[in-house]
C-alpha cells in the first residue's frame, strides 16, 4: 500500500505513454511490416545492405509513430499552418533555386538536400481539416474556394517541377479532406463523369492521341508518353527485342524511356507467380533483374511473382484492414479536423497502394510512387510513420477521453 | 441553436461520406483483385512461358574446328585456346574513352586498336569483338581485378586456328578468317545456317575453304539462366557439340618441306602426283606466307607487306600462275602427232636450225647442235625445227583435240577452289575471245610456236602435272586430290576420298612407250642426263625453257643482258619410275633461265625422297637452291633427319585452366569447348602442341 503523496515511479508515468493505441490498426501495421520486411529481404538481396536498410527505416518509423501518437490532435491543430506555409514557402524556393536533376526541379540543398513536396503530403491534410474545422457549423460555398486555392498552389507548384506522382497524392489527400467535409454531390459527379469520360476517350482513341506530334495540354511529353504506354506497351521504342536487355543498364537507373518493358516485365513478375506463387527466393523475374526498381516502385511484381494470388489477397487484406479502421477511428473522432484529417490520411494509404499496385499489375499509368511498408525508401517511410502516428493520436484522444 | 444543428448534419453527412469512402476503396480493390485473377489465374500459363523465355538463353557451343595433317598424321593445322579480351561495343558508352582506360591496365597497342576499328566496321553491333588477343595469365588476372571499371569488356576464352608449321604448304593449306557479309549472306541461305550460329571463323582459302563442312563440325547448344543484362547465370541443359572430321591430306608434308626448302629465294611453283590415283603429292607455290598471321586478322602492316610484294607471295602459283610450257610441249606434241597418226616415230626431219615460214624465221636456242631428227632424238635433245614443222602439219585445231583431253586449257576439278583455266589455243577460241574481224582469224604463222610451247598457249603447273600423270599412265586421267581421307574423330570412322577418275585418253600403250622411252634418253644422254647421273632408278623427264616475254622477230634473248623479272622461266616435267611411273611432277622455277639447270634438279631431289627415301645433304640444298647444282653431292640423309620447321607462335592457355579461373560466364562458354572434342583430337592436339608450350614457358 503506497502511500498517496509518494512520487510515481518511472514505469508509472510510461504507462499513460503506451495506452489507447487502437489495437485493429496497430495489428495491419505490424502485418504489412511483416510482408514488407519479407519481400526487401528476398527482392533486395542482391542489393547488400537493402533488407537491414529497410529494417533500420521502419523502426525510425516505429519510433516517429509513437513520438507523433503522444501528441494531441489539439496540438497537431496548431502545427497546420506553420507547416503549410513552410512547406509552400520551400516549395517557391525549390522553384527558384533548386536542384535540378534528370530535368526536374525538386530539391532544395539547406546544408542537406531535401524534397520540400514530402511535406506537403502532410501539411495539406493538416491545414485543410484546420480550414475546416474553423469553418465548423457554417460552412458556405465559399469556404470550398479557399480550401481549393489552398489545395491549389502547392499542387501547382509540384506539378511544375515536374513531379506527377507527389503532385496526385498531395492532391488526393486535399480533395479527400475537401471530400469529407461535405463538397456537395453536384460538384463531385461532373468532375468524376469527366474523368470517366476522359480515361473512356483515352481507351478508346489511344493511337491516334499517342501520336508523336500530337501535343497534350498540361501534360509534359514523357508524361503522355507514360499514358500512352500503359494503352498499348508495344508501342513503346524501348520495348521489343535485343534492346530491352542491352537498354536495361539505362532503364534500370530510373530513366524515363522504356516504360513499356517495366509494366510488361512487372507483369510477367506478376502472372507467372500464379496461385501459390514461386516460393520465397525463387522468383526468376526478381533474382535475374527483369523486374526494374524491384526494390522501390516495382517491389509488388517481386512480391506477386514469389508469393503469388494468395500473398497477394493477404496483402491487399491487410490494407483493406488497415484503411476501413482509419476510416473508422475517422467517424469516432471528436472533432472536425481529427475526423477530417483521419479520413484523408486513410484514403491517403488507399492512393498509395491502389496506384502503386494499380500501376505494376497494368491498369494505371506508370507514376512514381511507392507501395507503403513495402518499397524501399526512407523518406517515405517517416512520412507514413508520421501518417499513422498522427492517425494514433486521435484513436488515442477518443479513447483517453472517454476514460 | 442553428449552429449545433449544422453541426449535426455535417456529423452525419460525414459518415455518409465514410461510407462511400469505404464503398470506393472496396470498388478500387475489387477491381484491383479482379486484375490480379486476371493476370495470375488466366494469363498465368502465357505469362509463365514468358517468363521461362526471358531467364532462358539458348546459347550455341562452337565446335572445335577439325584438324589437318598430312597424309603420314603430321599435324598442319590445330586449335589452341588463348584468353582475349573483348568489348561488346552496343554496351559501351565511350568507346574510345574505355579503350585508353584499358590501355592503362593492359597493354593496348595502335595495331590492336586498328584491328578493333576494322573487325568494328565488318561487324553487327551486338558481337563482342577483340581488342586483344592471347592475354598473359597476369594480363587476365590484372583485367578481372579491375573488371568492374568496365561493363561490356570481359575476358573470354576462345579457340584460335594454329598452323605449327608456320609458312609450309600455307598455299594448300589456306588459312580461315573471320566470317565477313558476304559470306554470312552465303550460309544465311544455306539449309544449315543454325549450324554457324555462334561461329565466328571460317576457310577463307585453300583446304579450309573446301573442306569447310568438314572441318567445321557441328554446333551444340545450351540452356543458360541469364539474369536481364545477359549475364549467364547458371547452365540448365546442355546438347555438347560435335568436333570437326579431321581432314588427312595426300600431300607429304615432309617431300613438300623439302621442295619449298629447295626453291630457296626463287618463285616458282611445283606439283607432283601420283599418277595411279590423282593424289597430290607436293603442291608447292614459292614464296609461302605465314597463315598463323591471318587468323586472328592481319595488322595492316603484314598485310601490305604481303601484298605489295613483288614476289606476290600470295598468288597461289601452282593453281593460278600459267605459263608457256616451253619444250616440256614437246613430249605431248609428240604423242599427239602418234596418236593423230600425224608422223609416225621414224620420220626424220633436218634440223637446220631453223625454220621458215610465210616469210618469218623460227629459231633454235644457239647451243642446239641440229641434225637429221627422228622423233626419239627430237626430244631427247628437243629440237625446235622438227617441232615446228609437226606442229605446221597438224594444225592449231588437231594439237588442241588431241591435247585437249589430257587436261590443257581445262580446269582440272582439284579440291581447292580458285582454279584457273589456261589457254589451249583453237582457231574457235580465237573467234570467241577477240573482237575486231582482223583479230579473230587464227593465222597459219601463229601455228609454228605452238609446236615448242610459246605462241599462245598457257597452262598451270597443275595442268602440266595433271597431263605428264597422264601421259605417263598410258591416258588414266583423275582429278586430282589434295585430300584422301576424312576421319570422324568420335566415332573413328575414315571416310576415303578418292580422286574422281575421268574417261581415259585412248592411246596406245605401244606409241605410249615411244614418248616414255624418249623422255627416258633425256635423263640419260639428254638435257637432263647431268642432273639425273647416278639416280638409282629410271625416269623420263623433259626440259623447258619458256619466254616470260614474248621476243621480236629475229631478237635475240641473252639471260644475263635482260631484267631478272623478264629472264626466262626454267621448268621440268617428269615422271618415275620408268616401268611404273608413280610420280609425275611439273616444276617451273621463275626467271631461272636454263630448265635443265634450275627445275629439273627439283624434280631430281624430289624422286629421290620419293623412291629412295634419301634427303639431300645441306651443302647439296644450298648449291640447288642458289642453280648451281645437278646431280646431288654429299651424303645422303635418311627422311627421319628431315627437321621440320616449328611456328612456335602457339600459347600455351589451356582450356582447362580457363574453366577454373575466371569468371562464370567465362567457363560455361569453355567448359563444354573443352568437352567436346574427341579423346584422339585431344592427344593430337597435345601432341603437336608440346614443344610450342615448352618454348612459351620459358
Amino acid at each position: 500500500m503506497r502511500p498517496a503523496f509518494e512520487k510515481p515511479s518511472l514505469l508509472q508515468r510510461m504507462i499513460p505513454l503506451f495506452r489507447g493505441f487502437d489495437g485493429p490498426l496497430l495489428l495491419a501495421v505490424l502485418i504489412l511490416a511483416a510482408l514488407g520486411l519479407t519481400t526487401m529481404y528476398s527482392a533486395g538481396f542482391d542489393h547488400g545492405t537493402r533488407f537491414v536498410d529497410h529494417a533500420r527505416n521502419m523502426l525510425l518509423a516505429a519510433g516517429i509513430l509513437f513520438v507523433v501518437a503522444q501528441i494531441p490532435p489539439q496540438r497537431l491543430m496548431a502545427l497546420a499552418v506553420p507547416l503549410y506555409a513552410l512547406g509552400v514557402a520551400l516549395l517557391v524556393a525549390t522553384a527558384l533555386i533548386g536542384i535540378t536533376k534528370k530535368g526536374a526541379t525538386r530539391w532544395l540543398d539547406l546544408g542537406v538536400v531535401i524534397q520540400p513536396s514530402e511535406i506537403l503530403k502532410i501539411a495539406m491534410p493538416l491545414m485543410l481539416a484546420w480550414w475546416f474545422q474553423r469553418r465548423e457549423g457554417q460552412v458556405r460555398a465559399l469556404d470550398f474556394i479557399v480550401a481549393l486555392l489552398i489545395l491549389a498552389v502547392p499542387v501547382g507548384l509540384i506539378v511544375q517541377q515536374p513531379d506527377l506522382g507527389t503532385a496526385i497524392l498531395v492532391l488526393a489527400a486535399g480533395l479527400f479532406v475537401i471530400f469529407f467535409a461535405g463538397l456537395p454531390w453536384k460538384l463531385i459527379a461532373p468532375v468524376v463523369a469527366v474523368a470517366v469520360i476522359a480515361i473512356a476517350v483515352l481507351v478508346l482513341s489511344g493511337d491516334a492521341i499517342c501520336q508523336p506530334d500530337v501535343k497534350w495540354p498540361m501534360l509534359r511529353d514523357y508524361q503522355k508518353n507514360r499514358v500512352c504506354t500503359l494503352l498499348d506497351p508495344t508501342t513503346d521504342p524501348l520495348g521489343k527485342g535485343f534492346h530491352i536487355i542491352q537498354g536495361m543498364i539505362a532503364i534500370g537507373s530510373g530513366g524515363i524511356t522504356g516504360k513499356g518493358f517495366h509494366i510488361i516485365q512487372g507483369m510477367i513478375a506478376i502472372g507467372s507467380g500464379g496461385v501459390w506463387g514461386k516460393g520465397f527466393m525463387q522468383g526468376t523475374q526478381t533474382h535475374l533483374e527483369f523486374i526494374p526498381e524491384r526494390t522501390t516502385d516495382f517491389i509488388f511484381a517481386a512480391f506477386s511473382e514469389e508469393f503469388g494470388l494468395l500473398g497477394v489477397m493477404a496483402l491487399l487484406i491487410g490494407f483493406t484492414v488497415l484503411i476501413l479502421r482509419g476510416l473508422w477511428i475517422a467517424a469516432a473522432a471528436p472533432s472536425v479536423f481529427s475526423r477530417l484529417l483521419a479520413g484523408a490520411l486513410s484514403l491517403g494509404f488507399f492512393t498509395y497502394a491502389f496506384v502503386n499496385m494499380g500501376m505494376v499489375s497494368g491498369i494505371l499509368p506508370v507514376v512514381g510512387i511507392p507501395l507503403p511498408f513495402v518499397s524501399y525508401g526512407g523518406t517515405a517511410m517517416v512520412t507514413l510513420g508520421v501518417a499513422l502516428g498522427m492517425l494514433m493520436s486521435i484513436a488515442r484522444s477518443r479513447s483517453l477521453m472517454r476514460r | 441553436v442553428t449552429e449545433i444543428r449544422n453541426v449535426e448534419q455535417e456529423l452525419s453527412r460525414f459518415h455518409a461520406r465514410l461510407v462511400a469512402a469505404t464503398a470506393f476503396v472496396l470498388l478500387c480493390f475489387g477491381l484491383l483483385g479482379y486484375r490480379l485473377v486476371h493476370l495470375q489465374i488466366v494469363k498465368h500459363d502465357e505469362l509463365s512461358v514468358q517468363a521461362e523465355n526471358n531467364r532462358i538463353s539458348v546459347v550455341p557451343i562452337v565446335p572445335n574446328r577439325g584438324l589437318i595433317v598430312d597424309r603420314n598424321g603430321v599435324v598442319l593445322a590445330n586449335n589452341y585456346s588463348a584468353y582475349t579480351l573483348e568489348i561488346m561495343p552496343a554496351r559501351v558508352q565511350d568507346l574510345e574513352s574505355t579503350i585508353s582506360q584499358l590501355a592503362e591496365v593492359i597493354d593496348i597497342q595502335t595495331r590492336d586498336r586498328k584491328r578493333f576499328k576494322r573487325l568494328m566496321d565488318e561487324s553487327k553491333n551486338f558481337e563482342s569483338l577483340p581488342i586483344r588477343t592471347k592475354l598473359t595469365d597476369e594480363e587476365v588476372a590484372r583485367f578481372t581485378a579491375q573488371r568492374y571499371r568496365f561493363p561490356g569488356v570481359d575476358v573470354k576464352a576462345r579457340l584460335f586456328r594454329n598452323y605449327p608449321l608456320g609458312d609450309v604448304g600455307s598455299h594448300l593449306l589456306g588459312y580461315i578468317g573471320r566470317i565477313n557479309q558476304a559470306e554470312k549472306e552465303v550460309i544465311d541461305e544455306l539449309e544449315d545456317a543454325a549450324n554457324y550460329r555462334g561461329t565466328e571463323y571460317i576457310g577463307k582459302l585453300g583446304i579450309e575453304q573446301s573442306y569447310e563442312s568438314d572441318l567445321h563440325g557441328t554446333t551444340g547448344f545450351e540452356e543458360v539462366e541469364t539474369s536481364a543484362s545477359g549475364r549467364a547465370v547458371r547452365r540448365l541443359r546442355s546438347n555438347p557439340a560435335t568436333p570437326g572430321n579431321t581432314v588427312v591430306l595426300s600431300i607429304d608434308i615432309r617431300l613438300q618441306a623439302l621442295v619449298e626448302t629447295l626453291f630457296g629465294d626463287r618463285r616458282g611453283a611445283l606439283v607432283a602426283i601420283d599418277p595411279r590415283n590423282g593424289e597430290v603429292l607436293a603442291f608447292v607455290s614459292k614464296p609461302t606466307f605465314d597463315p598463323n598471321l591471318f587468323v586472328d586478322g592481319i595488322d595492316s602492316e603484314s598485310w601490305k607487306e604481303l601484298n605489295e610484294s613483288p614476289d606476290k607471295p600470295l598468288l597461289n602459283r601452282a593453281l593460278r600462275g600459267t605459263y608457256p610450257p616451253g619444250s616440256t610441249y614437246k613430249p605431248f606434241m609428240a604423242m599427239a602427232a602418234l596418236n593423230s597418226n600425224k608422223r609416225s616415230p621414224s620420220v626424220l626431219i633436218n634440223d637446220t636450225g631453223s625454220f621458215t615460214f610465210g616469210g618469218h624465221r623460227y629459231g633454235s636456242p644457239e647451243n642446239e647442235r641440229g641434225g637429221i631428227m627422228d622423233m626419239r632424238r627430237a626430244i631427247v635433245e628437243s629440237s625446235n625445227v622438227y617441232f615446228y614443222t609437226l606442229a605446221n602439219e597438224m594444225g592449231v585445231d588437231l594439237i588442241h583435240d588431241q591435247l585437249s583431253p589430257f587436261g590443257f586449257g581445262r580446269k582440272t576439278g582439284i579440291d581447292v577452289q580458285g582454279e584457273v583455266t589456261g589457254l589451249l589455243p583453237s582457231t574457235e577460241w580465237k573467234r570467241r575471245a577477240y573482237k575486231k574481224p582482223e583479230q579473230k582469224k587464227w593465222y597459219a604463222g601463229e601455228t609454228i610456236s605452238l609446236g615448242i610451247g610459246q605462241g599462245y598457249n598457257s597452262f598451270t603447273m597443275l595442268q602440266m602435272a595433271t597431263a605428264m600423270a597422264t601421259l605417263s599412265s598410258a591416258g588414266k586421267r583423275y582429278e586430282p586430290r589434295l585430300v584422301r581421307q576424312i576421319d570422324d574423330v568420335l566415332t573413328g570412322a575414315q571416310r576415303k576420298i578418292s580422286a574422281q577418275a575421268l574417261e581415259p585418253v585412248e592411246l596406245k600403250p605401244e606409241q605410249v612407250d615411244v614418248i616414255r622411252e624418249a623422255m627416258n634418253g633425256v635423263t640419260i644422254a639428254g638435257t637432263s642426263a647431268r642432273v639425273f647421273a647416278g639416280a638409282g632408278y629410271q625416269s623420263g623427264g623433259k626440259t623447258g625453257t619458256a619466254q616470260a616475254v614474248g621476243l621480236k622477230q629475229n631478237e635475240k634473248y641473252s639471260a644475263h643482258r635482260v631484267d631478272e623479272h623478264l629472264r626466262d622461266h626454267a621448268l621440268y616435267i617428269a615422271f618415275a619410275p620408268l616401268a611404273d611411273p608413280q610420280i609425275a611432277v611439273a616444276v617451273i622455277v621463275e626467271n631461272a633461265g636454263w630448265g635443265a639447270a634450275a627445275a629439273a634438279p627439283i624434280a631430281r631431289r624430289l624422286f629421290d625422297f620419293m623412291l629412295l627415301g634419301r634427303v639431300p645433304s645441306e651443302e647439296d640444298i644450298a648449291a640447288t637452291k642458289s642453280g648451281t647444282s645437278a646431280a646431288p653431292i654429299g651424303q645422303p640423309r635418311n627422311v627421319q633427319d628431315l627437321v621440320l620447321p616449328g611456328s612456335g607462335s602457339a600459347p600455351s592457355a589451356a582450356a582447362a585452366m580457363i574453366g577454373a579461373a575466371s569468371a562464370p560466364a567465362t567457363s560455361l562458354a569453355a567448359a563444354p569447348m573443352a568437352v567436346s572434342g574427341g579423346a584422339s583430337l585431344v592427344s593430337a592436339n597435345a601432341a603437336a602442341e608440346t614443344p610450342d608450350n615448352r618454348a612459351l614457358r620459358r
